[in-house]
């Protein structure tokens, strides 16, 4: 291929096809490998998300949560494997098909990740300007009701994201990740950094609203209350690879030694007689 | 499918019926908005009740379920007795939220322009230029208490730290400013030159460049420079690390903020802005040298000779004690905005941004001030 040829692929793509959000498999991962300076972080990862379904992703620390994360949802590019976004494959998509996979996914970070520049009702706002064309009252009633179905009073929508507590933040950034109404949300460590009575609302309010929106929901965590009380089915990553995956119930019932440490371990003990 | 088909209004004497259908979704929520905003009940009508069938809805989320609780509330405000039927089952929840969620007070945009808020900026932006004298001469009486300290027991100055600055803000500094000073003094050269050039006065360039960038030009372009590259550094270190709680963790563990972090930064900024000042002023006078050769046919001899006759110690003593209070203008003003940095990323940009206006402001007053001075005394 010319020089000029590979120049112009870069703007050619694919026909945006619209993308069909009733399928039955939300996300479909297969055979993904990472790799950083010829060390494989990612050895081939495997699972599959069902649409409608919370999934979460447990492991020890530096077993790859994040790096999966962030492949996922692409900010680091994998050297090997598929990402299939409700049959259309991402992490090979150019900028109009990825655009409108985008379109449909809403990311919380785990640190919420609000513009500090903006306001708590400009941060809302942002993809909703961006990818839809709506009048300014609209923009504002939308806005209000996200807040309020995120639990935060009108009067946060004129706040600075420095002048807010780090629950509200959450709170805000999971407002932001629900502007466009998605239909997938990626939650990196929802509950990190929260008091157990916040950390068990946020996850009261996660699992609410992906009811009442019909989200899929894959969640990196490592609360165990989160895992208990969200989660559908709980996948297990360690040593570059899903061990493990399926219910609550499985993961207590295994022998594996991690598992059994992790689940029925001196933390475990309490979530499990819940 | 056309915006048309999402809402069907029809009326049956006083009863109007809206049938709804489509996709009520965010990508179609403009054309929703305005067939929504039409189907409004306008006042005095004969109609008494509204009846909206959701059955032909195939999809519907949030901005859906809003523009039907909008049409809903709008309806019942002007006293029409308003219903849904025929909603489908999954959707029930959904527009069950966001009929709860729906019963808040709009908050309003400020968005006002007056006199009075033209008034209000202007004196909130003096107030801040009198709050911006008050932080400098605090932290200039706290630097000093911190000398002051050092000078009673001199073990505690943190000598590395300062090595350290001298090595950023004045070794590694140094062929940007031997390039700029350079460049200025070929410059003001070659001006020189072609100007006096036309009534004979070429050797006079080397009176006009010895004095300017001697007494002035050198030391204001380094201070410039150093203002620019050095001064918004330490702002953007100094406010990266107010940012992330460093300050406040040296301050529990019973270290002065000023004398770790501030002192040996002014005072390597005392030590290599003189410094950074001779060797600006040779580059100049090389390049102002090279020019007047090779473009003014000033031989180098001639040029040394007559700098020799018209240049005196005071000429280059009066740009050279400058250097030293200008440092310590720049340095005192990057460290003041640095820990004055809130929370934010943009606060943080703002603040570098004043370090480097307000610090070269300065040193240009304070070169006025010299310039004054240096008269009174014949100098």
């Amino acid at each position: 291929m010319s020089l000029t040829d590979g120049v112009l692929s870069l703007f050619e793509d694919e026909e945006a096809a619209t993308l069909d959000i009733s399928q039955e498999i939300a996300l479909r991962v297969r055979n993904l490998q990472v790799e950083f300076k010829r060390t494989k972080i990612l050895k081939g990862v495997n699972f599959d998300v069902k649409r409608g379904e919370v999934l979460g992703f447990v492991g020890a620390s530096g077993a790859g949560k994040s790096v999966l994360l962030r492949t996922m949802i692409g900010l680091i590019q994998p050297s090997e494997g598929t990402i299939e976004v409700f049959g259309q494959e991402f992490s090979k998509a150019k900028e109009l098909r990825a655009q409108l996979i985008e379109r449909h996914w809403g990311i919380l970070f785990q640190h919420g990740a609000l513009f500090s520049a903006l306001t708590v009702r400009q941060n809302v706002q942002f993809p909703m300007r961006e990818y839809l064309n709506l009048s300014p009252r609209l923009l504002d009633e939308v806005a209000a009701a996200k807040l309020k179905m995120v639990g935060l009073p009108p009067e946060a929508l004129n706040k600075m994201p420095s002048e807010l507590s780090g629950g509200m933040i959450k709170r805000v950034a999971l407002a932001r990740a629900l502007a466009l109404d998605p239909a997938i949300v990626f939650l990196g460590e929802p509950t990190s950094g929260l008091d157990p009575i916040s950390a068990g609302e946020f996850d009261d309010l996660i699992r609410t609203l992906q009811r009442t929106l019909g989200l899929t929901v894959f969640m990196v965590t490592h609360d165990l209350d989160s895992l208990h009380s969200v989660c559908d089915r709980i996948a297990v990553l360690a040593d570059g690879k899903v061990i493990a995956a399926g219910p609550m119930s499985t993961m207590l019932a295994s022998e594996h030694p991690w598992l059994k440490s992790y689940f029925r371990g001196k933390r475990g003990r309490v979530g499990a007689t819940m | 499918m056309s915006a048309e088909a999402l809402l069907a209004v029809s009326v049956h004497g006083d009863r109007l019926n809206v049938a709804a259908a489509g996709e009520w979704t965010a990508d179609r929520a403009n054309d929703l908005e305005r067939l929504v905003m039409a189907a409004a009940i306008p006042p005095q009508s004969p109609i008494k009740a509204m009846l909206v069938d959701m059955k032909g809805v195939a999809k519907l989320d949030t901005y859906g379920a809003w523009l039907l609780e909008r049409l809903l509330r709008g309806t019942r405000e002007s006293g029409v007795t308003a219903e849904v039927v025929g909603l489908p089952e999954q959707f029930r929840v959904i527009v069950e939220t966001v009929h709860q969620t729906a019963e808040l007070p709009d908050p309003e945009r400020t968005r006002r322009r007056s006199v009075a808020d033209w008034l209000e900026t202007v004196g909130e932006n003096v107030a801040e230029v009198g709050k911006s004298a008050a932080l400098f001469a605090q932290m200039l009486g706290a630097v000093t208490v911190a000398w002051l300290r050092v000078l009673l027991r001199p073990r505690t100055f943190r000598f590395t730290s300062m090595v350290h600055q001298i090595d950023l803000v004045g070794w590694r500094a140094v062929p940007i400013i031997l390039l700029i000073t350079f460049l200025i003094g070929a410059i003001l050269a070659q001006q020189g030159i072609f100007h006096f050039r036309k009534f004979g006065a070429d050797v006079f360039v080397v009176d006009m460049v010895g004095i300017l960038v001697l007494r002035e030009i050198g030391v204001l372009i380094v201070c410039v420079m150093v203002a620019g590259r050095s001064g918004s550094a330490y702002t953007a270190e100094l406010g990266s690390m107010k940012m992330r709680e460093e300050v406040d963790a040296l301050q529990t563990m019973g270290f002065d903020p000023i004398s770790v972090l501030v002192l040996p930064r002014i005072v390597a900024l005392i030590i290599a802005v003189p410094i950074l000042t001779f060797l600006g002023e040779m580059s100049a006078l090389y390049g102002a040298g090279l020019v007047a050769s090779i473009y003014g046919n000033i031989a180098p001899e001639v040029f040394l000779q007559r700098l020799r006759e018209v240049i005196s110690l005071d000429h280059f003593m009066v740009g050279i004690i400058k250097a030293p209070f200008m440092a310590l203008v720049i340095g005192i003003v990057a460290c003041v905005r640095g820990l004055e940095t809130k929370g934010s990323a943009e606060s943080l940009g703002m603040q570098t941004t004043a370090a480097v206006v307000q610090s070269i402001f300065l040193v240009i007053v304070l070169d006025g001030i010299f310039a004054i001075f240096f008269a009174a005394i014949d100098k």
